[in-house]
Formats: structure tokens, C-alpha cells, sequence
């Protein structure tokens, strides 16, 4: 009797193997687990892009559930993703914050009178000090806030129509539970 | 011409790769560390490369900022707590021995043990039981015809044993 179930035992680990090597396959190797997941946005003290007197820091991205988008003029899928992110500021009322991450406060400036400006703040990481606090490792990157200012989620790459739908849900579970 | 020309072309990748950034260090030690720590982060940016060999912002960033800290007087344990707290244990290219990567760490070990079981087991089987299909040898005695030769076959027998003298 063992024996002949010990002729299934190659069939097991082919399947087993399979099973992962497929697993693999649906995996993006460059979609890195935020480690800043569930922990609060690292403290900052960082000027606004529109005036260098004012400084901004963590404690003013609290009070509701909110996207924190990295940026920056020379980032061409930030450019893409612009309209996206101006289009849920202005019709869903998101509260966006923004990240002006390694530029250059005019392009910078420019930018936002030009393209439209959908953020509620915008802060100036010139040195890219807080983007490294955060783990950036390219931009764009939105995080999901909850209303404490803590990362519930991490997005790298563009904010399109696709993972708008999948952010939302997020933000609405975090509406919806009340933290 | 055609020599220098090699000459030229073999000249190329040395220079490439002296193109990357150089830090000044204290001393001896320091710049060892960064070279070791440097070779064994992972650039989160590009995977496949680590820090010291990419050039990618970020890596040039994390670079600045090892060497930053290790002028600072911090330890090879606080710079890679620091990467890790930010960029996650990814990171790391070699991972941390911990209870989600004990798999990782002793999973080969614990195959070769498993392989050294089987082929163990398998070869006293083998040593034990008789293999079907070949009659067993009898080890006390020489071996007995099952009955004797009758006169015309060893009459034959003869013959045949004769055969190659002729």
C-alpha cells in the first residue's frame, strides 16, 4: 500500500513547484511591500513650494483620510498621472497632499499654475530627505493615509483609472471603519 | 593603427567604471565598511544591482548617506537597521535569519538530510530483501546439480568443452 503511494510523490512535487513557479508569475518584482506600513509618516520639517517661509510638518496631514502623492517636474509618468490625480481632487474631493520630491522650486511652481494644482499642500523636499524617510525609491508614489496620518498603503508608479478604482476602495474601508 | 585601436577599446569599461562618485574616508577601516555594506544593500530601485555598482538617484543617494553616516561614527548594525526601517528587508542581500526566512536559511539542509534518509533506507532494502525474478544464492556449499547428466549429455558436454582446443 505505501509503496504505491510512494509513486505519487514526483506527481506531489511537480505540483508543488508548479504551484509556485505560477504564483511567481503573477508577482511584479518591482512592487517593493512599503516597510513604512502602518506606522505614521516619518516627522518632516519641510517648507511649502509656494512660499519658503512657511514650514510644513507631519502633524498638518492629519484630520482625514488622504493621498500622499511623491512628484517631481522631471518625472514624465508624473506628468502623466497629473490629470488623474487633478480630476479626483476636483470631482471626488480627495484630499491629496503633495510631495515636490528632488526639483526645483520655479520649474516646480510652474508646473502647478500651468497643469492645475490638486494638492492641498504641497512640500518642498528639495534634498529628498523626507522621500528617503519614506522609503522612495522612484516617483510617483501615492501613499494612503488614514485620518492619523499613518500609512495604510503604498502605490508605486502611475495613479491611473485602474488603480484609482483600488485606492478608493482602500480610502472608503478607511472612511467607513472611522479611523 | 589597428592596435592602438584595440588598445583604445580595451580602455573603455576600466574607465566606466572609475566614473562613480569618491568619497574621502577616516581611515583604512571606514572605507572598507563601505565597500562591504555597499556591496551587500540591495539598490531598491534597480533589484539586481547593489548599491555600490548602480547608478541609479536613489543608490547614489543611499551611497551619500552611508558614507554620511559612517563618518558620523555609526555602526554597520545602525546603517543597515536604518536602510531596512526604510526600504524593508529587501534590502538586505542577505537575509536575516528569522521565522519567516528559517525555510531560506536551513530548507537545503533539511533536504540533504531528508535525501541522505531516503538513499540509507534504500540501500539496506536492497541489501535485505532478494530482488524479484533472480533466484536466491545459497552461500553454504558448493552448488549440486539438480540431478545428474545422463550419459549423452555429458557425452555432448564433452564435445563442446573440446571444441575450442581443436
Amino acid at each position: 500500500m505505501l509503496r504505491r503511494l510512494l509513486v505519487f510523490i514526483p506527481l506531489f512535487i511537480f505540483l508543488t513547484v508548479g504551484f509556485f513557479l505560477w504564483r511567481g508569475l503573477q508577482l511584479d518584482p518591482a512592487e517593493l511591500p512599503s516597510a513604512l506600513i502602518d506606522k505614521p509618516v516619518p516627522a518632516f520639517s519641510l517648507s511649502s513650494v509656494f512660499d519658503e517661509n512657511t514650514l510644513l510638518t507631519q502633524e498638518q496631514l492629519k484630520g482625514k483620510p488622504a493621498l500622499l502623492n511623491v512628484w517631481a517636474t522631471w518625472c514624465p509618468t508624473c506628468k502623466q498621472e497629473h490629470e488623474q490625480l487633478n480630476r479626483i481632487a476636483r470631482n471626488e474631493g480627495v484630499t491629496i497632499y503633495g510631495i515636490n520630491y528632488k526639483d526645483d522650486r520655479a520649474k516646480a511652481q510652474d508646473w502647478l499654475t500651468r497643469y492645475e494644482d490638486p494638492y492641498v499642500l504641497n512640500i518642498y523636499d528639495d534634498k529628498g530627505s523626507l522621500g528617503l524617510d519614506l522609503g522612495v525609491y522612484g516617483a510617483p508614489e501615492t501613499y494612503i493615509l488614514d485620518k492619523d496620518g499613518i500609512i495604510r498603503y503604498r502605490h508605486v508608479g502611475e495613479v491611473n483609472e485602474k488603480v484609482w478604482g483600488k485606492l478608493r476602495g482602500l480610502m472608503q474601508d478607511l472612511e467607513g471603519s472611522g479611523s | 593603427m589597428r592596435h592602438l585601436l584595440i588598445m583604445l577599446l580595451l580602455w573603455l569599461p576600466l574607465t566606466a567604471q572609475a566614473a562613480i562618485d569618491s568619497f574621502e574616508f577616516r581611515d583604512e577601516a571606514t572605507r572598507e565598511r563601505f565597500y562591504s555594506l555597499t556591496a551587500e544593500l540591495r539598490c531598491p530601485k534597480c533589484q539586481n544591482q547593489n548599491i555600490a555598482d548602480s547608478n541609479s538617484p536613489i543608490a547614489q543617494d543611499l551611497r551619500n548617506e552611508i558614507h554620511r553616516m559612517l563618518q558620523q561614527g555609526d555602526s554597520d548594525q545602525e546603517i543597515v537597521d536604518f536602510m531596512v526601517a526604510r526600504y524593508g528587508e529587501f534590502v538586505l542581500y542577505r537575509p536575516r535569519v528569522t521565522a519567516q526566512t528559517l525555510v531560506l536559511w536551513y530548507g537545503p539542509f533539511g533536504l540533504l538530510a531528508i535525501g541522505v534518509v531516503v538513499i540509507v533506507v534504500m540501500t539496506r532494502r536492497r541489501k535485505k530483501a532478494p530482488r524479484p525474478g533472480v533466484p536466491e544464492v545459497q552461500e553454504t556449499g558448493p552448488l549440486e546439480p539438480v540431478e545428474p547428466l545422463s550419459d549423452a549429455e555429458r557425452h555432448r558436454l564433452d564435445k563442446l568443452l573440446k571444441q575450442d582446443e581443436k
